[in-house]
């Protein structure tokens, strides 16, 4: 056993180093924790391969004659960006204020920009594994998407930065129960009644009001993005307010211990 | 470094929660390259000062300054400088130990060799099991290591060995001696008399926010009756309390003592123990 040498050597490493490991130690707890690959993984298969199943059975008021798998993949996609930036986010950040992670960590070198960093890099390698998973179990079912690289990009972009700001906000401002219990009711609501999964021309007379919801904001951008390979400027949009929203919101009422 | 600012000074330091005044104008100063203890009860503002000195709360009165450094306003020049161990928590519940350490450990420059520092203290055998399911001692000393794993010039250690067994407090006084020969300045809370008295060069005590005596164990315990204390053998009557209170007042004036303090209360253990011996229960 080599000795240790306890002599003062004091030093912060390189930011983008630090930001890094805190990214892949953010997405690896994520991963090994049950409940949060349910969310992430699991309920977006189930509900990818019921929606396309089901679908068939049902006379949906759907815009293009492009089969089911096409529609729902990309919907499907974005409710995975939806449960992870937000509700896994949420409550994986509620319990690190409970167990005094986050307080640790702001006494480490890890400046608070840099930890945000790390969680926003954390978010966007889970949601890389989850487009690969839907993406491949869409292709299983049929799906052949015609991707836009921007329009894609700025959705998942775009929807990571509006849902983790909300995100963060609800961790911030409740205990880590009450994140729990709330982040998970908000992501059931927008799930089945968001306009994520489904185009809101299926929505009939509510669609004026569900326009304007991150959800569907993120599910119309991700249609676009994928369908035609067009840029959905108008839900980019919403989603941009979104999230100026929610980081004001959270700038103002998050309390890190 | 030709830097010679002490360690951590402290000068006229006021916190307050609500109405509650948690430091009380105190003001200490801690040089480096020692052990100091601030010694005093639960309460008595320990921790309260403790996080001041490491940039989580800002002094409503008052200066603090570690390493030359305001904790607040320069606070992403000092961090790396400073190592912390929190009294309780700070890993994610469902984390391996050694995770943990080596996460904390690519945070910095220059850390110690993870594998042998846990080995050190006596974490091997866990490395791989969740931090929710370490002992309290376990999680304790992995606190510890996260502390000085980036090889700091400063250690504030928070009641380190608050429910060790004597074997794992025993390692970490080793540890803690070993980091000071090596020219780290380590300040720890407790309220173990006996830890600050084995273990500290400088100890500050305080109580209820105030600095009520400082100097070297060996000066704070000499010359014997600097304290007075005084158990009896039944609950004091209202009557017969306010005589005592009276009568300490007189001989005071008489004799021309100062009463630094004097407390009431029910008997503890300690009072149980010293009555039996003749000795405090800390004295081992």
């Amino acid at each position: 056993m080599s000795e240790l040498d306890f002599a003062p050597r004091p030093g912060a490493a390189p930011l983008h180093r630090q930001v890094l490991a805190q990214s892949r130690m953010e997405a690896r707890l994520m991963l090994r924790n049950g409940e949060q690959l349910l969310l992430a993984v699991v309920i977006p298969v189930l509900v990818l391969f019921g929606a396309v199943t089901a679908g068939e059975h049902l006379n949906l008021d759907l815009p293009s004659s492009r089969p089911l798998v096409d529609i729902f993949t990309p919907g499907v996609i974005a409710l995975a960006v939806m449960s992870t930036s937000f509700t896994s986010l949420a409550i994986a950040t509620g319990f690190e204020r409970r167990y005094g992670v986050i307080k640790r960590l702001g006494s480490s070198p890890l400046p608070r920009s840099g930890l945000l960093a790390g969680k926003i890099g954390a978010l966007l390698l889970v949601q890389l594994l989850q487009v690969f998973i839907i993406g491949g179990v869409g292709q299983l079912l049929g799906w052949t998407p015609e991707p836009g690289v921007l329009g894609v990009g700025l959705a998942i972009l775009l929807g990571t930065a509006a849902f983790a700001a909300l995100g963060l906000f609800v961790a911030g401002a409740l205990r880590a129960e009450a994140t729990l219990a709330a982040a998970n009711l908000i992501y059931l609501l927008l799930m089945t009644g968001g306009g994520v999964v489904l185009p809101l021309t299926a929505y009939g007379d509510a669609r004026p009001f569900l326009q304007w919801l991150p959800s569907a904001a993120l599910g119309e951008a991700m249609r676009t993005g994928f369908i035609d390979g067009g840029v959905a400027w108008r839900d980019l949009g919403v989603l941009l307010v979104w999230a100026v929203f929610g980081t004001v919101l959270t700038a103002k009422t998050f309390k890190w211990e | 470094m030709p830097d010679a600012s002490p360690a951590v000074s402290v000068d006229g330091l006021v916190m307050r929660y609500g109405d509650k005044v948690a430091v009380d104008g105190l003001s200490l100063t801690v040089e480096r390259n020692t052990i100091t203890a601030v010694l005093g009860p639960n309460g008595a503002g320990k921790t309260t000062t403790l996080e001041t000195c490491e940039g989580y709360r800002r002094p409503q009165q008052g200066t603090v300054r570690v390493l030359g450094l305001d904790p607040v306003q320069q606070r992403r020049d000092l961090l790396p400088r400073i190592g912390v161990m929190l009294q309780g928590g700070g890993a994610w519940s469902g984390v391996r130990a050694m995770e943990m350490l080596e996460h904390v450990a690519r945070l910095h420059a220059h850390p110690l060799d993870t594998a042998v520092l846990a080995e050190r203290l006596g974490l091997g055998d866990c490395g791989r099991t969740p931090y929710r399911r370490l002992s309290g001692g376990q999680q304790q000393r992995l606190g510890l290591a996260m502390a000085i794993v980036g090889r700091p010039e400063i250690v504030f250690v928070d009641e380190p060995t608050a429910g060790m067994d004597p074997q794992a407090r025993r390692t970490t006084w080793e540890l803690l001696d070993e980091l000071r020969r090596s020219g780290v300045t380590v300040v720890l809370t407790t309220h173990y008399l006996e830890e600050a008295e084995q273990l500290a060069d400088q100890v500050h005590i305080i109580d209820r926010g105030r600095l009520i005596a400082s100097g070297t164990p060996e000066e704070l315990t000499r010359g014997s009756s600097a304290t007075v204390r005084l158990v009896v053998d039944k609950e004091l009557p209202t009557a017969a309390e306010a005589g005592l209170r009276a009568s300490i007042d007189t001989w005071s004036a008489e004799h021309g003592v100062g009463v630094r303090s004097i407390s009431f209360g029910s008997r503890t253990l300690e009072d149980v123990f010293l009555e039996l011996t003749g000795r405090e229960l800390d004295d081992e």
